[in-house]
């Protein structure tokens, strides 16, 4: 367990130092630019010139690389040149205002694609499971952007019930609570499919297992065998992929966040590439590997504990 | 044919009255039992015996009101305890199961609930359904744990499934069926995929716990030498029909039914060419008329093929057969002779000296270094063959037999020794890297027939690649190469259009030993090639492979974990355990004594009592690695003391080639073998 | 010789022997529901993709600014016209051509690198096999829709790079199934007697194995259509990797969803089709799934 849990961080490390270098060299990758980038269009070539002295933008790029990362270690996460601000400064407040999302989001998708993904796959093609599998193929089929419109289009300009944008700015009369419904919405249509086939498919499995008949041969109950037998065992291998869900709901809402003008982590990252903000990029991509590879760890941890087949003695 | 024919006194327990059983498929309607009739007295234990897709399993299911959404019963009655269980409401029939009726199948691993502990699924029956507490289910669960011979059943409680042996699992899966005392126990395949030695220790306690339980019995397999261990009666089904039903002790003096008289001639180690053409027919295709006429010797059109053929009583015995009052009686077939060659073989093809391997395991998920663990898959071994004999290897699994062929065949590396074949050491070569002479000179026929051949290609296609790669054949011949090769293995030309799917087992065996063939090699491997396959099909390969070794003059190297089918086949056998060779020798020599006791386990009932006790101590077949001592001497009913677990055994000359590897003198070797060959006449009486 | 389960014996299904396989199955699936409905609507979008200079009845950036004024639909333009006079028909069909020829491009990109990948990781094993998980483990650990920002933000839009891009984010993943696949075949008897009379690896890999792990992987692939749909949609509606003026369905929201609560149309009816799309290829995807099933 503790060979697994150290090789498992020293891979965290690793993961991180190779992709934020990679992103470092990909962002550096023509010099003069980031000067330009800061100066803007009308800079003369001598501002430039200087500005990138004085950033020590002509040095070896491993050189800087390695300040980057030795200021990562202080807490100093750098400058954005887009928010004109530290970047520790912009980063956190955004990445709470998309955790609230996802807290919210995953709290809904856990117990939600359990007791519907048992429910389907317990009896298999019965006309329970032929509609949630049906109705969860459709609702992964749509994606965010078109949910969001349909959704927005009815509740908010149709019935006019919810807000059509979530600023967490309290305008317009909507509630910081009526504001969350939408995008909130949008996330766990976009996602729950996806978990519930996943369960689904799982339980089936099990019902199909030669110890669930036995069980059944003992005289036991239904809900005696969904519960006793079939349950702990189905949701050994949909557990990882539950946990996995925390790093789309942190990092892959970037369009629910446009949608509805949401100040989420996911937009700021949109804007801080299309801006090549790059101390901005690096924190996020850190962050972002960070969070998807421990809810990796997290997840085998879990398996591990579930499946007594693993544990290591 | 009419209702139950009834025992006297005894009411029946289960009786099936003419139950036609079907499934359906998305096409049609498939019926797997087209009629069946059969009681089961109180106490009574009625054997069941069939082939894959005779029904039985079927039979098994619908008596415990469990066919699935697929399955159902078309007409006639399954009555349990007087009782139509057509009548029955869900409930009624889930009051019965667990309580009254109790089920085991195969596969024990699979049938236990994996994140549950044994105790825990034990403690369910009198829990759950007598309403006990959990102290007094406790005590239940142990003791019916010690029924079932374990030395220490409050470490088994504790247990996981996959902390358990193969044959501890099933005797959990056992005891779990007994905790209510059923009436009625189907026992579905109960041994088959567990070793030789482990199958006779489940069978022996099966035995046993008839004597104290008065549950009756309905005891499943496809093996007629299994069930006579337990039966009192047994009824044979063939494409879903009894054909022959009987005491076991008619049955085995004389049985009636042509199919039955073909299943006792395919007893291993009886006769050598007395093979079922063919392959049972499958649900959708019986055959009009008696559904054994296609494949039967003594059919006769007309009379076997246009009606359906009722069943004769005559005493306590039922056949189902037209022609029944003019089939001579049938005798014991004698068993081919030995083909002893009489000058010995020339040079050796293959040598193997001190060869050993050992595997890393690993925990399978993370492969992480705690887990993990050295397996010794094969220990110092030594053997040899010579051109053109056939050399048998036996072994139970985890004895290394086919490790040792892959390295031979060059498709993994030995750790060390040498392995020389035609004088070549080949041990350090991959197959990649061989020579191709030597590359084409060994080829392997392989046990799984479904794995075997590609799915995607074409029997034609797999046979001219093998033409073109191992003898070059030119691309212009290769169709005649083909057809030949399929005469060669009595399979029809067509065949080479064919996809693998559309074969039966033995069917793809045949081509894989086409395959093998192709290239006409020195040494042909065959690695278990018929354990997975139906008796009646088994025969046939088996003659299939003896008479090819013989006309091409090659030399085939047999590996089996069935000593008795080998018995007539091989002219040298290694018996191996736990990667270590016990016993090697000329055949005739190692069928006789002076035996080593592992090979009188094999060979013997012997094994039960050994099996029950080392089981009970917890060691599986596939326990830790030892360094030294005698790999066998925990379940060795012959051990001398703590030589046998600290010292390696001395390799004992009992004849010019024969050695065994044991402690006890060959003296000593010799009487305990003469006195077991005489309890062993007695058993083989009754196989 | 196992008979366990209460399942159809073997060799129960009494199916006739010459036919090809291919066949059958697009019978099967043809027959289940499901299925059928999904392979109906792939195949109206594929039909529109095809045609789309004869359904589209105007340039699908010609502006018709006359229909600004009231830009719902009309005799003259069917579905309306979008934010700057644009035809929505056209716009549609030029766009269902955009996405089905850079779904399919990238979905096989990602499939012949990982497909190599799985193969080499899975039968060749050892150092290979180490260094093509880890490398895909770094790819897999990154968040796709972040990877897509810098990456596209960087090397600016076109095509292309929508494709590389996705090809690169999505060919660990197939290397990964591949991997298991061949693991799992690479054991198979059939494979031992390829090697036994001195098959290259290359032919083990390509002719035993990678054919019989086709019934999975032509299912993922059907996932993976509808997932990169989806991708290359999210892509347009951020406004990264597609030019601007290519239509697409994804920049077709994206420029008129601020108008939604005046001219709903404009962007429901993109959301629609890229949404029956996605269905589509899920859906039979589903299909034969449960074809596969039955085998």
């Amino acid at each position: 367990m503790f060979v697994f849990l150290s090789r498992r961080l020293l891979f965290l490390v690793a993961t991180l130092l190779v992709v934020s270098f990679l992103v470092y060299l990909l962002n550096e990758a023509a010099p003069g630019d980031v000067a330009r980038k800061i100066l803007g269009p009308y800079a003369t070539l001598e501002q430039i010139a200087l500005l990138t002295e004085e950033l020590g933008l002509n040095r070896s790029v491993f050189i800087r690389y390695g300040e980057w990362l030795g200021g990562l270690f202080t807490g100093d996460l750098g400058y954005s040149t887009l928010f004109k601000a530290p970047v520790g400064e912009i980063i956190w407040d955004r990445l709470a205002n998309t955790a609230l999302l996802a807290v919210i989001a995953f709290a809904l998708i856990v117990p939600l694609s359990i007791v519907l993904g048992v429910a389907a796959g317990m009896r298999e093609s019965a006309a329970l499971d032929r509609s949630i599998s049906l109705a969860s193929i459709i609702t992964t089929s749509i994606p965010e952007f078109a949910s969001g419109v349909f959704l927005a289009s009815i509740f908010a300009i149709w019935l006019g019930w919810l807000p059509g944008t979530s600023t967490l700015v309290r305008d317009g009369g909507w509630s910081i609570t009526s504001q969350l419904v939408l995008p909130v919405a949008v996330m766990v249509l976009y996602d729950l499919g996806y978990v519930v086939r996943m369960v689904r498919a799982s339980m089936a499995d099990v019902m199909r297992e030669p110890y669930i008949r036995t069980a059944v041969l003992k005289g036991l109950s239904w809900p005696e065998v969904v519960f006793r037998h079939a349950l702990r065992n189905a949701l050994i291998a949909p557990f990882t992929v539950i946990l996995l869900q925390i790093n789309y709901l942190v990092t892959g809402v970037v369009v629910v966040e446009m949608i509805f003008a949401y100040p989420g982590f996911g937009r700021m990252m949109l804007e801080a590439a299309l801006a090549q903000d790059i101390a901005l990029i690096e924190a996020g991509v850190v962050v972002a590997v960070f969070i998807a590879v421990s809810t990796q760890i997290l997840g085998d941890l879990a398996y591990m504990i579930l499946n007594p087949r693993v544990r290591l003695r | 044919m009419t209702s139950e024919p009834s025992r006297a006194g005894a009411p029946s327990v289960l009786v099936f009255d003419e139950a036609r059983i079907s499934y359906r498929t998305r096409a049609d309607e498939l019926n797997v039992v087209p009629g069946f009739s059969l009681s089961i007295g109180r106490g009574e234990a009625v054997g069941l015996v069939g082939e894959s897709g005779s029904g039985k399993s079927t039979l098994a299911f619908a008596a415990m009101g469990y066919l699935g959404h697929a399955g159902r019963l078309v007409s006639g009655r399954i009555l349990f305890e007087g009782e139509d269980m057509a009548g029955l409401s869900a409930g009624e029939l889930r009051a019965l199961r667990g309580l009254r009726m109790a089920m085991v199948y195969q596969d024990p691993m699979s049938s236990l609930n994996p994140v549950m502990k044994a105790g825990a699924q034990l403690m369910e029956v009198p829990m759950r359904r007598l309403g006990l507490g959990r102290d007094e289910a406790r005590e239940r669960a142990l003791a019916m744990l010690a029924e079932v011979e374990f030395a220490d059943p409050a470490s088994i409680l504790e247990r996981y499934p996959h902390q358990l042996s193969g044959g501890q699992q099933q005797r959990v899966v056992i005891a779990m069926a007994l905790m209510s005392e059923p009436a009625l126990l189907i026992l579905d395949e109960p041994t088959t995929g567990l070793d030789v030695t482990v199958e006779a220790a489940v069978l022996d306690l099966i035995g046993a716990l008839r004597h104290c339980h008065d549950s009756a019995i309905l005891f499943i397999s496809h093996n007629l030498g299994t069930v006579a261990r337990v039966s009192d009666r047994i009824a044979v089904l063939y494409a879903g029909e009894l054909v022959e039903e009987a005491p076991a002790g008619e049955l085995f003096e004389a049985p009636r039914h042509p199919y039955t008289r073909a299943l006792f001639n395919c007893l291993p180690g009886l006769a050598r060419h007395a093979a079922i053409e063919g392959d049972p027919p499958s649900p959708g295709a019986r055959p009009e008329g008696c559904a054994f006429a296609p494949r039967c010797a003594f059919a006769k059109p007309g009379p076997c093929t246009s009606e359906p053929i009722a069943l004769r009583a005559s005493g306590e015995r039922r056949v189902r057969c037209v022609r029944l009052p003019e089939l001579a009686p049938w005798t014991l077939p004698v068993p081919a002779a030995t083909t002893a060659r009489a000058e010995p073989p020339t040079d050796r093809i293959l040598d193997v000296s001190k060869l050993t391997k050992a595997y890393r395991v690993g925990s399978p998920l993370f492969g992480l270094g705690e887990g993990s663990r050295r397996v010794q898959a094969l220990d110092g071994v030594s053997l040899w063959a010579g051109r053109g004999e056939t050399l048998a290897i036996v072994g139970e699994s985890g004895s290394g037999k086919s490790t040792l062929a892959g390295i031979v065949a060059g498709l993994e590396l030995g750790a060390e020794g040498v392995v020389r074949l035609n004088g070549v050491p080949v041990q350090h070569l991959k197959v990649e890297h061989r020579p191709e002479a030597l590359r084409r000179g060994v080829q392997i026929v392989f046990q799984n027939p479904d794995g075997t051949l590609n799915p995607s290609h074409r029997v034609g296609y797999a046979l001219a690649r093998a033409l073109r790669r191992l003898a070059g054949v030119e691309r212009r011949r290769l169709p005649a190469e083909v057809a030949r090769l399929l005469d060669l293995v009595r399979l029809p030309r067509a065949y080479a259009a064919r996809k693998p799917r559309q074969l039966s087992g033995g069917e793809k065996q045949r081509v894989a030993i086409a395959r093998a063939l192709a290239g006409a090699p020195d040494l042909l491997i065959a690695d278990e090639p018929v354990s997975a396959l139906d008796l009646s099909v088994q025969a046939a390969i088996v003659n299939l492979l003896s008479e090819l070794q013989e006309a091409r003059g090659m030399t085939l190297l047999f590996i089996s974990h069935d000593l008795a089918l080998v018995r007539y086949l091989a002219d040298r056998v290694a018996v191996m355990y736990r990667g270590r060779v016990m016993e090697f020798g000329p055949a005739d020599e190692v069928f006789s004594p002076p035996f080593h006791p592992y090979t009188l386990t094999l060979l013997s009932s012997v094994t039960a009592r050994a099996e029950g006790q080392s089981e009970g101590a917890g060691e599986g077949p596939e326990g830790a690695t030892l360094a030294v001592g005698c790999p066998f001497h925990h379940r060795c009913p012959y051990k001398l003391g703590s030589i046998c677990r600290d010292e390696t055994p001395p390799s004992r000359e009992a004849g010019a080639e024969h050695r065994i590897a044991c402690h006890i003198p060959l003296g000593e070797l010799a009487a305990i073998g003469a006195s077991s060959e005489e309890h062993g006449e007695e058993n083989r009486d009754a196989p | 010789m196992s008979t366990g389960s209460p399942i159809l014996p073997p060799g129960a299904a009494g199916e006739p022997l010459p036919r090809t396989a291919e066949l059958a199955t697009l019978w099967r699936l043809l027959r289940s529901p499901v299925g059928a409905l999904g392979l109906a609507l792939v195949a109206f979008w594929v039909a529109v993709a095809l045609f789309a200079p004869l359904i589209a009845p105007f340039e699908p950036n010609a502006n018709d600014y006359l229909a600004l004024a009231d830009p719902t639909p009309s005799g003259v333009h069917w579905l309306g016209t979008d934010n700057l006079g644009r035809d929505i028909v056209s716009r549609l069909a030029w766009g269902a051509r955009t996405v089905l020829v850079i779904v399919p491009i990238a979905v096989a990109a990602a499939y012949a690198i990982g497909c190599l990948m799985g193969l080499l990781a899975g039968y060749i094993g050892g150092w290979a096999d180490t260094l093509l998980m880890r490398l895909s483990d770094v790819i897999l650990s990154f968040p796709v829709i972040i990877l897509y920002m810098i990456v596209l933000a960087h090397f600016g839009p076109s095509a292309i790079n929508v494709i590389l891009a996705v090809a690169f984010t999505a060919a660990p993943s197939v290397a990964r199934i591949v991997r298991g696949l061949t693991l799992d075949l690479s054991n198979r008897p059939y494979v031992a007697a390829a090697r036994l009379r001195g098959e290259s690896p290359w032919y083990v890999m390509f002719v035993e194995i990678l054919p019989n792990a086709r019934g999975p992987l032509i299912v993922d692939g059907c996932l993976r259509m509808g997932y990169t749909t989806i991708a290359i949609g999210v892509l347009g509606f951020l406004g990264l990797g597609l030019p601007p003026d290519d239509p697409n369905w994804g920049g077709m929201v994206k420029d008129t969803y601020a108008l939604m609560s005046v001219y709903p149309h404009m962007s429901l009816i993109p959301c629609g089709a890229i949404t029956s799309l996605v269905i589509g290829f899920n859906l039979l995807a589903d299909g034969l799934r449960e074809v596969a099933g039955d085998e």
